[in-house]
């Protein structure tokens, strides 16, 4: 009877959660008092010194952090709010529209700029530039591009060169890469020159930055448009091998946000967590933090950063998605001649 | 003699409370009324932006290749930015077949062309709504889009609660400001009053002129019944004055006619028991007499009080030509006159009236002194200027001493003695017209003494 009791409560959890992770890691697992769910985005890697330094403030408590795509966020997290206390998410678009539908819990008393936080709900930690990532040995003895006009005309000079090895975003499956698209688009026409470009060059999708920067690494790609460039920032060991350009015709910006569900299981100690990164990403340790803080100024180039507004809901719309969507296929997915 | 008067509230509070209660009421009305005002603005400010907002989308639909295209502009949100972060909520229906957004949001019915604005609760919270449509021609196809589009109102309701606190500050503002005036007001007016009051009170008792002091129109017609009331009483008063001394003057000649006619018949009579009855007869007549001389006095006194005129006079030098006068008299009865003064007591008052007051004391103290007696009489200027006269004789019955000032009033242990009870009561009259007044007392070896403080 307890074999078949023990039995049922190992399934039960399994089968809710049946879900595949990108990564899953528990910290202070001797943490009893309870355990903190975080569903995120953000390599472990790059949030584990956050994690890290609040449960040595907090011993009692353990973290378990679940890593998967923006996209999957969004879905994961609508079906089941009370199965997590935190959402870390790039995709500010999701984040905010997940707020304006009250999945978000407000976290009253915290002081932060009205412009880096909605409703009290949804807080930016990050100031993270799309960039355009090359592979130094593609481009040696050719002018590095430092505008996607740039680019383009890289691309153009040398398309048996390029083909196959540009690289992007799929929209359809990130929602970073979808969010990233459309501020593009807002911005300029010439996004979509760009993509007819790399649509024409074979280009290759991917889901994630990381994987972007795994194959430009490793000479696959020669270049990736819209990649997170603190993500390839974080790799130092890969200095010599790619260069991060941060276009200078028009910078998308992007902040990182966290959110403590409505249906939070431990919303005080959640809220206690955003505290905690608050503190941690405005004080004098933002440096325990991989990822470039809110105040940082790349290259002393003031970045548009993407509003916090209901107006990201606009492209979140089925009928304006779909056209979009429509609008980057053709332009993206060419049959080649 | 103060008649306690029945009073029927207060001028003052009334209109005090009339005012004040006024200005209550317009505050709240100010208030409520700005509030209201603020409201409805507010209100349609982002009923406009509601209304821009659903315009931009509608103008955004089309038909390509025979489907519904609705191409939400990024400002169509944008422009939905408030401090507040409110939330907005849409939905879009083609036909009544839902195409986007929330498909929980309450959407109104419309005929085309309309749009319609409500309020209502989702999601827990409350939510403007607009709803708007357009008919939409595509090639032989007509459809019809309805969109509603929704915000919340976090910001609308902070700044109504900045409104309506500025409101409540103005509307107390114009409260308090409105009140200290009604006081201000109040006691303005009531003070004419007050001023009234106080000339009338502060006037002596003989004091009947009429009051002259301009005053506000609206109390005329109480200052001129006043005015006239006086004159009416100082009229009847001076007549009555008139009256008894033209009735003492009357009496008192035929007296001393019949007082030399029965003084020479005593000497005529021989018969004990006729000369006693003519003896009697006389101390009647010279009683009548006296009371008729001294009534005579106190309407003369009267009149000159009312009438004072001062002069420079020499106290002692006053004093003691009457002292000399009386003297005589005084030796009659064998009683000594005894003057204490300093060299020269100079005052300013009228020499007629002093000399009969003093001339009435020394009278008194005579009537009431034992044969053989003594009275004292001193003048003096410090600490005050005063008149003293004392006598030996029984003292004043300790009981009526606050009392024996008053006219025709004699004390219970003159009986025997010849007076009409004026005496003190012209004295009085002569200190307190000239500013002073008179003291009884008794002596501690005997005697009574009065006081005439100028």
């Amino acid at each position: 009877m307890r074999f078949i009791i023990a039995i049922a409560l190992w399934i039960i959890p399994v089968a809710l959660f049946a879900q595949e992770w990108e990564d899953r890691r528990l910290f202070n697992a001797q943490g009893t008092a309870l355990r903190l769910r975080i569903i995120s985005s953000t390599d472990t890697s790059l949030f584990a010194p956050v994690v890290e330094s609040f449960v040595s403030q907090y011993p009692d408590i353990s973290v378990e952090y679940l890593v998967i795509g923006t996209a999957d966020i969004n879905e994961i997290f609508r079906a089941n709010p009370e199965a997590f206390d935190l959402v870390i998410s790039s995709a500010m678009d999701l984040q905010l529209k997940a707020t304006n539908d009250g999945l978000a819990r407000p976290v009253p008393d915290l002081p932060h700029p009205a412009w880096a936080q909605w409703r009290h709900s949804l807080f930016a930690f990050t100031s993270e530039p799309a960039a355009i990532v090359i592979n130094r040995d593609a481009f040696a003895g050719h002018v590095i591009p430092k505008t996607r006009q740039e680019l383009i005309e890289a691309m153009r000079a040398r398309p048996e060169f390029f083909n196959g090895r540009v690289g992007t975003y799929d929209v359809r499956e990130s929602g970073l890469g979808y969010l990233f698209a459309t501020q593009d688009a807002r911005a300029s026409d010439t996004y979509w020159r760009l993509m007819e470009v790399m649509g024409a060059l074979d280009v290759q999708l991917y889901c994630c930055s990381g994987d972007m920067i795994e194959e430009l690494a490793d000479g696959t790609l020669a270049v990736a448009y819209n990649v997170l460039g603190s993500y390839a920032t974080a790799r130092i060991e890969l200095k010599d091998t790619i260069e991060i350009i941060l276009p200078s015709d028009f910078p998308t910006t992007m902040m990182r946000t966290a959110m403590v569900s409505v249906d939070a299981p431990h919303p005080e100690q959640a809220s206690t967590f955003i505290h905690h990164l608050i503190a941690l990403q405005s004080g004098p340790d933002a440096n325990i933090l991989p990822l470039p803080p809110l105040n940082s100024k790349l290259n002393d180039v003031k970045r548009a950063t993407i509003t916090l507004e209901p107006a990201l809901m606009t492209f979140l719309d089925a009928l304006k998605r779909r056209r979009f969507l429509a609008e980057w296929e053709d332009s993206v997915i060419q049959e080649q001649p | 003699m103060t008649l306690r008067l029945q009073t029927s509230g207060s001028l003052r509070n009334r209109l005090a409370i009339t005012l004040i209660g006024g200005a209550a009421i317009l505050a709240l009305l100010i208030f409520f009324a700005i509030r209201n005002y603020a409201t409805q603005v507010a209100l349609q400010g982002q009923d406009n932006i509601l209304g821009a907002s659903v315009t931009s989308i509608l103008d955004a639909a089309s038909i390509q290749n025979g489907d519904v295209e609705i191409d939400i502009p990024y400002a169509s949100f944008s422009m939905l930015s408030t401090p507040f972060d409110d939330r907005i909520f849409y939905a879009i229906y083609q036909d009544d077949r839902f195409l986007s957004g929330y498909p929980d949001l309450p959407v109104a019915t419309i005929s085309d062309g309309e749009r319609e604005f409500h309020s209502v609760s989702h999601q827990g919270e409350v939510v403007r709504v607009i709803t708007a449509s357009r008919t939409l021609i595509g090639s032989g196809k007509r459809t019809r889009i309805h969109v509603a589009l929704a915000q919340t109102q976090d910001a609308l309701s902070s700044t109504l609660d900045q409104i309506s606190r500025t409101a409540a500050l103005f509307g107390a503002c114009f409260f308090a400001l409105a009140a200290i005036l009604s006081f201000w007001a109040t006691s303005t007016t009531i003070g004419q009053l007050k001023n009234l009051t106080n000339s009338i009170t502060k006037r002596g008792p003989q004091d009947l002129r009429p009051f002259e002091k301009p005053v506000p129109s609206e109390m005329a017609p109480l200052v001129t019944s006043l005015n006239s009331l006086m004159e009416r009483l100082d009229h009847s008063l001076s007549q009555s004055e008139d009256f008894i001394a033209e009735a003492a003057h009357r009496v008192r000649t035929p007296l001393a006619t019949v007082r030399s006619y029965a003084e020479a018949t005593l000497q005529r009579v021989e018969k004990e028991e006729n000369r006693q009855a003519v003896r009697s007869m006389m101390r009647a007549i010279d009683e009548s007499s006296r009371a008729a001389g001294q009534l005579l006095d106190h309407a003369m006194i009267t009149f000159r009080a009312d009438h004072l005129e001062r002069q420079d006079v020499d106290l002692v030098e006053l004093v003691h030509e009457l002292v000399v006068r009386m003297t005589p008299i005084a030796d009659m009865k064998d009683l000594e006159l005894c003057l204490q003064s300093e060299d020269k007591v100079s005052y300013s008052g009228d020499p007629v009236l002093i000399q009969n007051a003093v001339r009435n004391l020394i009278d008194n103290a005579m009537k009431y002194s034992p044969n053989d007696g003594k009275v004292d009489i001193s003048v003096s200027s410090a600490p005050e200027l005063q008149i003293c006269v004392c006598d030996s004789g029984k003292g004043f019955p300790i009981e009526e001493l606050n009392t024996l000032a008053a006219r025709f009033k004699r004390g219970q242990n003159a009986e025997g003695t010849i007076g009409s009870g004026l005496g003190l009561t012209i004295a009085m009259d002569v200190a307190r017209a000239h500013g002073g007044d008179l003291h009884l007392s008794n002596q501690a070896k005997g005697g009574a003494c009065v006081l005439l403080s100028l």
